[in-house]
């Protein structure tokens, strides 16, 4: 740790400069493998969120339930750019997450269910869920907490000396928390390997970012750390993906943190409680129309011909039937057994 | 086959609601996410989106039909190729999950209750668990013991936990100029709980502030402008979100007094719901209580009933000191009869009794009342007269209420949501063993949360809270009927 204080602290001003000069890279270019790839990605998310809300509205699903309609690119496209060992964690809205990590829709539809089949056995819910073999850290329900944890997870990279990166997703409104900004310094301090992913999607709860934040260019949060960011469109996935690469790069040549800002959207209300007052309809159903992650790729896999309607018709099947197979799986898995009250408090 | 759309439940605690309006007619066709109507809780208006594609073949609850219960067929959806003579055959999207099934009315088929998820529930095979089939107990029907604190002939007004918090802050920032709220969402949202539903619109933004989600920060703010002598509400939207201020309110807010030598402390309330909700899981879902009663230089009160919440809620915010208020999401709801009095403050750091009884003494606070005042009521009818008190402050604790109904009755049982190490069941049982030893005739029993974090599972969930079973096997135990 001392040697890379001492690394910083002896080109303060080149490092400062630096962090204000990085620019957003280009959009990647994708291949027509990519293009599907992405597409099939981001359709599992948004099919499997839809039958999520289905589920909540008949009581299958209990609590909050936060989804990710809208914002599908982020994942996927930062997915695309990790490699295997890259860690991932993230707060409460975090279904796309694990699908894009690859953990089986069976077991997160079973968690949301509270089933033994689930990822957390049941115990966790739709906030909380954990996969250890997939790199995924959580699911945390307190907002902010989750900082600091994917700081850690790359201090662990550093100090195994492996080349992981810690992708460490937050919210607009997380941005506000004070232990964001300890761990940005920490992070700065030790050069330690983690992509700060904040998800703008313009609002916390009912407050838009104009209500909660001084500052609403985000990728600048951290430039009194020394910390780079750019801000990029999270509604194209290939913009997105080649941020993520850049930023991984970065990353791993061990250049320290960096921050993501990635400008993206919910269509949905913050969970499924929300009366969604304070944005009109015209500007949800702008996005939806204008921006949408999904038809972006769908619009540009029809036109350069790389699929025909047909074909997509057939990746929209393959899908549903994976959600409907996840939910009929969720809905009919027992619930874990009385005993499991008493498992895992302490080992 | 043509799908029904069924009332959704749309927040973890809704049973029934108000359609409000129909955004699409019949014949109209429907898209996967279009919002087809407008249905409305207690709490707000929300909108029904549609999952399935297809034309709205039939309307089978009109707009403005009020408390329509979860789960009940609302309008039925024609799929690709089918006419109006399909609708008879209608199926739902999926058969509903017991749980909500129950809640609705006897209109709900016994069959679509048992076939759907039934699993689930037999899955439990504790007794108590099935018993308690919804997470709410209802609001208790027997009358409180007068209140000596009501001079009698008092109107009552029937009116809603939340509505009589909202009464309460409204009436004290009419009075003092210096009181003033903060918290997340509390002005333009109107509260995540629409607790502070109009205060905004009467007070203005200056007094009723939407912060960002800083909790530590905001927490900090408020005792430093208390220190100020203004007189802050801080609102949190769960206390479990307090966690991230405990350093603020415990170094800053509870130690100043002292420190200072009694220059100055921090006149403050600290509120929001504490303890679990329905279905949010362990980070969501934690009885705060005996937190804070283990701390000197606070006040903690939490009230059960309507009338508790608004004349403790004005005592909280005239006090010198800072007091954590702590409320539940569950009771919200409910309603009970407050005083009609222009200026109704309840002494805080006094329990009431809530009913009287000479078998047993029954010692609870907040929603663990609801566990206590049913099980009174079932031991009554088994011969058992259980005396009930409602501590309705934690701290200072109201030991001579609680000792003058040991000494007569004997035997103690308490009633918390909370982990029973170190719990307010504790403290209670220890003072009881040290100054009413000789009176006793059977150990205090404790009936707590369970010994573990809140899990998810509906099934888990229910074991992991205290029930009303739990509570009267603890009376038969300290009655040695068992
Ligand atoms: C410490 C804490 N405070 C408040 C909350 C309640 N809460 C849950 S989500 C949320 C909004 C967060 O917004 P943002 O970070 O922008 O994420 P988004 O929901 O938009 O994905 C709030 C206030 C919480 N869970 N934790
Ligand atoms: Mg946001």
């Amino acid at each position: 740790m001392k040697a890379a204080t001492k690394k910083t602290s002896a080109k303060p001003k080149a490092a400062a400069d630096s962090a204000a000069a990085l620019k957003a890279p280009e959009p990647a270019e994708f291949d027509k493998d990519q293009e599907l790839a992405a597409y099939r990605g981001m359709l599992l998310i948004r099919r499997f969120e839809e039958k999520a809300g289905q589920l909540y509205g008949m009581g299958f699903i209990g609590g909050f339930c936060h989804l990710y309609i809208g914002q599908e690119a982020v994942v996927t496209g930062l997915r695309l750019a990790m490699k295997d060992g890259d860690q991932m964690i993230t707060a409460y809205r975090d279904h796309g997450h694990m699908l894009a990590m690859e953990m089986e829709p069976r077991g997160v539809m079973a968690e949301l269910t509270g089933r033994r089949g689930g990822y957390s056995r049941g115990k966790g819910g739709s906030m909380h869920m954990f996969s250890k073999e997939k790199n995924f850290y959580g699911g945390h329900g307190i907002v902010g907490a989750q900082v600091p944890l994917g700081t850690g997870l790359a201090f662990a990279n550093r100090y195994r000396e492996n080349d992981n990166v810690s992708l460490t997703f937050f919210g607009d409104g997380a941005a506000n928390q004070g232990q964001v900004y300890e761990s940005f310094n920490m992070a700065s301090l030790w050069k330690l390997p983690v992509v700060y992913v904040i998800e703008n999607n313009r609002y916390a709860m009912g407050t838009s970012v104009t209500r909660s934040s001084a500052e609403t260019d985000f990728s600048h949060r951290g430039l009194s750390f020394k910390i780079p960011g750019v801000q990029i469109d999270g509604m194209d996935v290939r913009a997105v993906k080649a941020a993520g690469e850049m930023a991984i790069d970065w990353c791993r040549s061990g250049k320290g943190p960096i921050i993501l800002e990635m400008q993206t959207y919910r269509y949905r209300g913050h969970s499924m409680s929300d009366p969604a007052k304070y944005r009109s309809k015209d500007e949800v159903q702008k996005m939806r129309s204008e921006h949408d992650p999904i038809e972006q790729v769908k619009a540009r896999l029809i036109d350069k011909k790389w699929a025909s309607e047909d074909e997509l018709k057939a990746i929209d099947k393959e899908v549903r039937d994976i959600v409907a197979d996840a939910a009929e799986f969720a809905q009919n898995d027992a619930e874990p057994d009385v005993s499991e009250l008493y498992t895992d408090i302490l080992r | 086959m043509p799908v029904e759309i069924l009332m959704p439940a749309l927040s973890p605690t809704m049973e029934e609601g108000n359609l409000s309006k129909w955004l699409k007619k019949e014949g109209d066709a429907v898209a996967a996410g279009d919002v087809i109507a407008e249905i409305e809780t207690d709490k707000a208006t929300m909108e029904v989106e549609a999952v399935d594609e297809g034309t709205l073949g039939k309307i089978l609850v009109a707009e403005g039909t009020e408390g329509v219960k979860v789960n009940t067929p609302i309008a039925v959806l024609l799929q690709e190729g089918e006419s109006s003579d399909d609708i008879g055959s209608a199926k739902p999207a999926a058969s509903p999950k017991p749980e909500a099934s129950d809640k609705s009315d006897a209109d709900t088929p016994k069959e679509t209750a048992k076939d759907a998820g039934g699993k689930a529930r037999q899955a439990s095979d504790e007794p108590s668990a099935q018993k308690e089939a919804a997470k709410a107990p209802a609001a208790p029907k027997t009358e409180a013991a007068a209140d000596p604190d009501i001079p009698s002939g008092t109107e009552m007004v029937p009116t809603s936990v939340r509505e009589a918090l909202r009464d309460a802050m409204a009436e004290e920032m009419r009075r003092d100029a210096d009181v003033f709220i903060m918290g997340e969402e509390v002005a333009e949202y109107q509260g995540a709980y629409k607790i502070t539903q109009g205060l905004l619109q009467e007070f203005g933004a200056k007094r009723v502030v939407d912060t960002p989600i800083t909790e530590h920060g905001f927490a900090g703010v408020g005792v430093g402008a208390a220190m100020a002598g203004l007189r802050p509400i801080v609102e949190f939207m769960t206390f479990n979100f307090a966690m991230q201020a405990i350093d603020q309110i415990i170094n800053s807010a509870a130690k100043t007094l002292y420190m200072s030598g009694g220059q100055m402390g921090a006149p403050i309330v600290f509120r929001g719901p504490n303890g679990a909700a329905a279905r949010v899981a362990a980070q969501h879902s934690q009885d705060y209580a005996a937190w804070y009663s283990h701390v000197p230089g606070l006040k903690v009160v939490q009230p059960y009933t309507a009338a508790d919440a608004k004349g403790l809620l004005k005592a909280a915010i005239r006090d010198p000191n800072p007091v954590i208020f702590l409320e539940n999401e569950i009771l919200y709801g409910q309603t009970f009869d407050v005083p009609k009095l222009d200026d109704f403050v309840l002494p805080i750091g006094k329990a009431r009794v809530h009913r009287r009884g000479k078998d047993a003494t029954i010692v609870s606070f907040g929603i663990g009342m609801t566990y206590a005042v049913k099980a009174a009521e079932e031991l009554a009818g088994q011969g058992i007269d259980a005396e009930v008190i409602d501590l309705r402050t934690i701290r200072p604790m109201d030991m001579q209420t609680v000792l003058r109904s040991v000494k007569k009755t004997n035997r103690c049982v308490t009633v918390e949501e909370g982990y029973p190490q170190s719990s307010v069941g504790a403290h209670i049982a220890s003072e009881i063993m040290v100054h009413a030893f000789d009176y006793l005739d059977a150990p205090v029993m404790r009936v707590t949360g369970k010994d573990v974090p809140m899990p998810y599972a509906a099934n888990l969930e229910k074991l992991a809270l205290p029930n009303v079973d739990e509570v009267i096997a603890a009376v038969n135990a300290v009655t040695y009927r068992s």
